[in-house]
């Protein structure tokens, strides 16, 4: 994985060539205030790109608008070449806050997708029994998500995004509503997830070590208006032990380059 | 309740009462007052008699076609008022008026609309209980939480679906509880509507019992009355915990 762009220490990049979704000259605005100016970005097939930031740069408002969640005012989204303006099957997205359904249990949750597609029932508690057991959640399938931990809720609503095999996963700061251990174990899981799924990920986070620790490109989005500032591909070997990462050079290089660069932006 | 360090059960604080009342009865110092344990003789042959019980079939279905009505049209009413901003507007309103409003005073109307018959109890029940129910629901709608609908949307939700297998469910809790008050109000609606028609089910043998003086017989019906109010809301009470045990997580 990343063997193309290998480089020695971060740097910008060029588009890539093969490119799963497409973003030209997104604007949006709420009201007076511009939350999105410009933005031309491309997504690399099969890698985690995330979108980093300071709070109020749009980096949600933009996640959301390739999800067709929220309409922008200018410019076009295209996923494999399509144009799109609507949520899609090919999309699947992770919340902030997990969007559990609390009178379902775990099973329905996470088959709900395929429920709303109309794939039948033993079907699809077949598929949803299996991303249960991928996200470490056997055993849980008739618990409600009241009896669940943070951490344990946002599995299943990765579970859920993973069901319906759509090719894109947009993850809205999936763990910022989770405790520092679970986040950590998370985010190994993720890595590991995007070496076994072939999908492509985008991610949208406020923590810059998250955002280094994980990603294959970093988007690096300013405030006021919410514009492209930086494109960063960290080249960190994510194949050995996860827990030598944060040790790693590159990874503590990485992180310090983009502090320097958003310090401007925190008063 | 307790009572020198003891625990006293609600309904021995009860028993109390009717102990108190027994004895004010006993001393006979106001003639609309007879003694509990009459009250529960005159009960007790009150239910035996046909007049009671063809009373109470009537009452009891004018009560259940107007709760069902209030219902039926309530919650949807509310849904939309909490979904949609311009039927909020219209609305928002009347529905609130309606709901603090002195309804017995509109009941006379209602008979001119609807004659001295059954079908006035059934538009007294409805409009007393139908205004609660749409508010709690509209309340209920606007309380979900915008990623829940976020989520079915992004997978693909239909508006049908959207509705059936989203918005009703996380609204449910507060359906219920509108619902709960809603059969309260209702039960007042049945009450004043056939008091005021008078030849109605309860209506009748109220204006019966107090046009006569029988007073331990217009006691018994009213503790029945009561009762019967007491018993739905609790059964509705039950259902309600029901659902607050998973909607307890709600985000």
């Amino acid at each position: 994985m990343g063997a193309t762009a290998l480089r020695n220490g971060p740097s910008p990049v060029p588009a890539p060539i093969d490119s799963i979704v497409e973003v030209r000259g997104i604007s949006k605005t709420y009201g007076n205030v511009e939350a999105l100016r410009g933005i031309d970005l491309d997504f690399p097939r099969g890698k985690l790109t995330s979108l980093l930031g300071p709070s109020g740069c749009g980096k949600t408002t933009l996640l959301k608008i390739i999800a067709g969640l929220i309409r922008a005012d200018g410019g076009t989204v295209a996923i494999n070449g399509k144009h799109v303006t609507a949520p899609g099957p090919e999309r699947a997205f992770v919340f902030q806050d997990f969007a559990l359904m609390p009178w379902a249990t775990v099973m329905r949750n996470v088959a709900f997708g395929l429920e709303l597609r109309g794939t039948n029932k033993a079907e699809r508690e077949a598929i949803a029994r299996r991303y249960i057991a991928e996200v470490g959640l056997a055993g849980f399938e008739d618990k409600y998500p009241h009896q669940l931990s943070g951490g344990m809720r946002q599995r299943v609503g990765l579970a859920r995004a993973l069901s319906v095999d759509a090719d894109v996963l947009l993850l809205d700061e999936p763990f910022s509503a989770v405790d520092e251990q679970n986040r950590r174990k998370f985010q190994e899981d993720l890595i590991r997830l995007r070496t076994n799924q072939n999908k492509t990920f985008i991610f949208v986070t406020h923590s810059i070590e998250e955002a280094v620790y994980i990603s294959d490109r970093i988007v690096l989005l300013s405030p006021r208006p919410g514009r492209v500032s930086q494109i960063i591909e960290p080249e960190i070997d994510r194949s050995g032990d996860p827990e030598r990462i944060h040790r790693d050079r590159h990874y503590l290089d990485t992180v310090e380059e983009i502090w320097q660069g958003l310090k401007q932006y925190v008063e | 309740m307790t009572l020198f360090g003891y625990r006293v059960p609600m309904m021995a604080s009860l028993l109390v009462w009717c102990v108190v009342w027994e004895i004010v009865g006993r001393l006979d110092l106001v003639f609309l007052l007879p003694p509990f344990s009459d009250v529960l003789v005159a009960a007790v042959s009150l239910v035996q008699t046909p007049s009671w019980q063809s009373a109470t079939v009537t009452t009891l279905r004018a009560f259940a076609t107007g709760m069902a009505l209030s219902i039926v049209i309530g919650v949807p009413l509310g849904i939309l008022m909490g979904r949609v901003k311009i039927a909020d507007d219209l609305l928002g309103m009347w529905v609130n008026i309606f709901s603090s409003a002195p309804l017995s005073a509109i009941v006379p109307v209602l008979m001119i609309l609807f004659g001295f018959g059954e079908k006035t109890i059934v538009a007294a029940v409805f409009l007393f209980a139908i205004w609660i129910i749409v508010l709690d629901t509209r309340a209920g709608v606007r309380h979900i939480s915008p990623s829940l609908i976020e989520m079915a949307r992004s997978y693909g939700a239909s508006r049908p679906a959207l509705y059936s297998k989203i918005i009703l469910w996380a609204a449910l809790p507060e359906i219920l509880a509108g619902i709960r008050l809603g059969l309260i109000r209702g039960v007042k609606g049945v009450v004043i509507g056939q008091l005021l028609v008078a030849i109605v089910g309860y209506g009748a043998l109220f204006e019966t019992f107090s046009r006569n003086f029988r007073m331990a017989e217009f006691w018994a019906l009213t503790i029945i009355l009561f009762a019967f109010a007491l018993l739905i809301a609790e059964l509705i009470e039950r259902a309600e915990a029901k659902v607050e045990y998973y909607a307890g997580a709600r985000q």
